[in-house]
């Protein structure tokens, strides 16, 4: 026993971490999907049977087909057909690039940004720590739906719009992570030694806080890119994400609501699906990150 | 006498996901009326789970495996979780370590002092108030009115412990088991406490087996002592005996590392090593990576046996009764 | 006790004020506030008379002061498209989303705290578990697409339920409410259900945190110890020990449940105040818009000041030590 876990340790740590994240069958069977998912979305200009925003490929005559249906060209609808005659597959796909690119996207930016300020507050301290940690404080008392709702309201559509508005109902989680990561790591003794030896503030920020602030930054990254993705749905559904010539998942499902009541589910439900397969995906892989990276959860 | 508590080939067992924990592995101890029955251990030697797995209170994983325990001559081991609870509180009742952490922080005394006479007695509020009461002076709090009406955390450590003791003495039940009922308080308060659960048990010809890990709190007050060691019993005897001319080399070093007044003017000695992880168990005799005296017979696992006069040692190489206290 | 009420209320008081001052500072001096205040179809003529009227013209120190006159006075602007007091118009929409939040929280209550606790007491077993993952995924999901797929189940192929709309209505105290008539409880059943879910696995996943580590206390041993009945050691030592975080974090999610109602009220056409704030902001009805984000500011705050005065009263521990402190 004592021999195994000496050679463990000798191993990388990233090796280490892939092990463990192995571990899990339902993380990684969410791994091989969001991989999948993700190609899907990558490569869909050259895998979907139609380009469903190119109106030359579109048959008006085609529209509201149920699954299965072939077209008048001769295409199969798979997963049927909208009021337009899209084909809903190939609208998913495209759909599933704008939501996965609005929800990494704006996590992404909303991570440096809001790393930054914590690093930054941590870091100074004082009036800045405490002015920054107010407004983390009070934003994070307000549900996101409800801050996103009202800079749109203010902002007006467009996916520039929409990834500022979730950008900004993002940051405070990365801030007061990365501060909280920060205040600990900068309490330690080899902290103290850099700042006696007068090494620059950024070489002490870049070079010894900011790595240790990255496993929680990691996880939040994970929770939050689902996150990101259900909010842009949410507020596309709503009409006020992103514009119909660029549409989200959410938006998608929103075009379908109207047909759900009759009967023709498919326009709604598909894009659904594949939404609620993306996120479920995520969250799987997220909540095994957690595990590995966070050496205190595991029993 | 006749016999209030007989454990025999007690195995109380944990299976977790990466083994199982032997926790309590095949013990008998047996506590007489009006006796007082010390059981020692360091933690982790499952002198506590023995405590709870008389009263039907192992949490899981835990879970006796073999074994029977006879509370005034009824087997609990397989007795229904209704049978159980009527027992628990009526005849055998526990104290435990930590009184900050025993009384429910969100109910006031009277509750949880009335529940507890209400669960075994048939009778009104008020005079469940009045036993309630009566059991608070007897055992020694000052303005007993006052305090019923009190949360726990309004009260002091040793007044709690005196709550949790009144609790436990209310239906005077034959058996309490004492788990470490001192060791969180104050030195000063110790003393006193253990004075009272003494006499109290006395008084009402209550046996009391008290756990603990300190030998000298024990050989205060125990008539008879018990030794564990990984789940197991290694000697047991009573208590002059056992604690001058010990038997069992775990006892030894338990006994080299009290100071006591046995031994003024010799150095106190700790036992080499750690007590062995509980997954890992060493094979044979458990104390054998620890023992001076272990050779490979300490491979095979040795039988508790009679020493004479009510003795008994779990050991291929006794140290002979004759033996000086210290080397 | 009454000294605390009072400190907590002049605290509640000057985060409203806060909260004035930014949402004075978002709306009306970042960019035109003639944008957002006069309807875009107004001439210049009209433009130029509204900033006197607003007084747009004078500094931005006393602007605040007579928005702040004005918002005392229960004005917060009139609606373009309605051609009302925003304020009026959102009160009249209050009701039902109250009725809604209020349903909600109930059930989120009444089913979120027995099934935490059945999957903290059984966390191990499979019950436990399939809890767990039912929670996890009334968390992850998006909640509008659960409202879609509970219409398609119970709407549209079952045919059991109303797919929208609020139904018959029948006052109580003046107030119009649905859940006093059958037809009103078909129309709430849906959306009260859809609004709980986030909300169940939120008690869900607290009450069994808390049940795992409670049961695992010393107090509730010796209750057990004590002789007491299984049902009132989990039904009294435990639950009162968990209840006083779950009522906290319930309490205090409240006012995102309102916030919430924005989404449940938009996929079940319910006529409230979340509803008419979505249709405000797609008629750039901004008065509207903002009025309604000062009503649930205030919400918020009302609800944090509530739920510390619960809190108080819940625990002993915080009761006592306020009063002596």
């Amino acid at each position: 026993m004592s021999g195994l876990s000496v050679e463990a340790r000798a191993e990388s740590p990233l090796r280490r971490l892939v092990a463990e994240f192995v571990d899990s069958p339902s993380a990684v069977a969410g791994a091989v999907v969001l991989v999948l998912i993700l190609a899907a979305a990558l490569f869909a200009p050259w895998i979907t049977p139609q380009n469903p925003y190119d109106l030359a490929q579109l048959d008006i005559l085609d529209g509201n087909l149920p699954p299965g249906s072939a077209g008048l060209s001769g295409l199969t609808y798979w997963l049927g057909t909208d009021d337009q005659g899209r084909d809903m597959l190939s609208a998913i796909l495209y759909g599933l690039r704008i939501s996965l690119a609005v929800g990494a996207g704006s996590t992404l930016i909303a991570l440096v940004v809001g790393s930054a300020l914590g690093l930054a507050a941590a870091y100074y301290g004082g009036r800045f720590e405490g002015l920054v940690m107010r407004i983390v404080d009070l934003q994070l008392s307000f549900p996101a739906i409800l801050v996103a709702l009202i800079l749109l309201a203010i902002l007006g559509r467009g996916v520039d719009k929409v990834l500022i508005a979730l950008v900004t109902v993002q940051w405070a989680y990365y801030a007061r992570t990365v501060r909280g990561a920060a205040l600990v790591e900068g309490a330690k003794e080899y902290v103290e030694a850099a700042r006696c030896l007068a090494l620059p503030d950024r070489r002490i920020l870049f070079r010894h806080l900011l790595p240790n602030c990255l496993p929680p930054v990691i996880v939040v990254a994970t929770v939050q890119v689902a996150n990101a993705i259900a909010l842009e749905a949410t507020l596309s559904f709503l009409g006020v994400g992103v514009p119909i010539t660029e549409p989200s998942l959410g938006l998608l499902i929103a075009n379908g609501y109207e047909y759900l009541l009759s009967g023709q589910y498919w326009i709604s439900f598909f894009p659904g699906v594949a939404l609620v397969v993306t996120i479920v995906a995520i969250n799987l892989v997220g909540d095994r990150l957690r595990d590995v990276l966070n050496p205190r959860l595991q029993r | 006498m006749t016999a209030v508590l007989e454990i025999r080939g007690l195995r109380t067992w944990f299976e977790t996901r990466r083994g199982t924990v032997k926790a309590v592995d095949g013990v008998d101890l047996t506590v007489r009326a009006g006796e007082v029955v010390g059981l020692v251990g360091e933690s982790g030697s499952g002198k506590s789970v023995t405590g709870f797995s008389v009263l039907g209170l192992v949490d899981p994983p835990g879970r006796i495996v073999e074994g029977s325990i006879r509370l005034l001559g009824e087997e609990l081991v397989g007795a229904s979780p209704d049978r159980l609870r009527q027992l628990r509180g009526a005849r055998m009742a526990m104290i435990f370590q930590d009184p900050m952490m025993t009384l429910n922080p969100v109910l006031r005394i009277d509750t949880q002092m009335m529940e507890a006479v209400r669960a075994h007695a048939v009778v009104s509020r008020r005079e469940a108030r009045e036993r309630c009461l009566e059991a608070l002076r007897r055992v020694g709090i000052p303005a007993p009115e006052e305090r019923l009406r009190a949360y726990p955390h309004q009260l002091s450590g040793g007044m709690r412990q005196r709550v949790a003791i009144a609790i436990a003495l209310l239906h005077r039940p034959p058996l309490v088991i004492a788990d470490e009922p001192t060791t969180a308080l104050d030195v000063t308060i110790q003393a006193q406490i253990l004075y009272e659960i003494q006499e109290l048990c006395a008084a009402s010809g209550t046996a009391l087996l008290w756990i603990s890990h300190d030998l000298a709190v024990v050989s205060a007050i125990a008539d008879r002592i018990a030794v564990m060691y990984a789940g197991r019993i290694v000697e047991e005897g009573p208590s002059e005996a056992l604690l001058t001319r010990p038997h069992h080399p775990y006892t030894q070093g338990l006994l080299d590392s009290v100071p006591s007044r046995h031994r003024r003017g010799t150095r106190l000695r700790s036992i080499p090593g750690n007590a062995p992880p509980p997954l890992a168990l060493p094979e044979g005799c458990a104390f054998r990576p620890r023992c001076a005296r272990a050779s490979r017979r300490c491979l095979r696992e040795p039988e508790l046996r009679a020493t004479g006069a009510g003795r008994r040692v779990r050991c291929f190489h006794p140290l002979p009764d004759a033996a000086p206290v210290s080397a | 006790m009454l000294a605390y009420l009072i400190r907590r209320a002049m605290q509640a008081a000057v985060a409203v004020l806060v909260m004035a001052v930014l949402v004075f500072l978002g709306v009306y001096a970042v960019g035109d506030p003639v944008d957002i205040l006069i309807s875009p179809e107004a001439d210049l003529a009209e433009i130029e008379e509204a900033r006197r009227r607003l007084g747009l013209d004078r500094p931005l120190i006393e602007q605040f002061g007579i928005f702040l006159a004005n918002a005392l006075r229960g004005d917060l602007g009139r609606s373009f498209v309605h051609n009302e007091p925003a304020l009026r118009l959102i009160l009249e929409r209050l009701p039902a989303t109250l009725e809604l939040a209020v349903a909600a929280m109930a059930i989120a209550i009444l089913l979120g705290i027995p099934l935490g606790m059945l999957a903290g007491l059984r966390h191990d077993r499979p019950s436990g578990k399939a809890i767990m993952a039912g929670s996890i995924l009334g968390f992850s999901l998006p909640n509008f697409w659960q409202g879609l797929m509970l219409i398609m189940l119970f709407a549209v192929i079952l045919g059991w339920l109303p797919a929208g709309g609020r139904g018959e209505t029948v006052p109580l105290f003046g107030v119009e409410v649905s859940f006093l008539t059958l037809n009103g409880l078909q129309h709430l059943l849906l959306p009260a259900v859809n609004l709980a879910i986030f909300k169940t696995a939120l008690v869900i996943r607290l009450t069994r945190a808390g049940t795992r580590e409670v049961m695992l206390q010393d107090y509730v041993k010796f209750a057990r110890a004590k002789g007491l009945s299984e049902r009132r050691v989990v039904l009294v030592h435990m639950l009162k020990n968990i209840l006083i975080p779950v009522v906290t974090v319930l309490g205090l999610e409240f006012g995102s449940v309102v916030a919430f109602a924005v989404v449940t009220e938009t996929v079940f056409a319910w006529p409230g105040m979340g509803k008419l704030l979505i249709d405000s902001i797609l008629n750039l009805d901004r008065p509207v818009v903002v009025a309604y984000l000062m009503l649930i500011v205030l919400v918020f705050i009302l609800v944090n000041f509530l739920v510390d005065v619960l809190y108080t009263l819940l625990d002993p521990r915080v009761r006592l030590a306020e009063r002596h402190g």
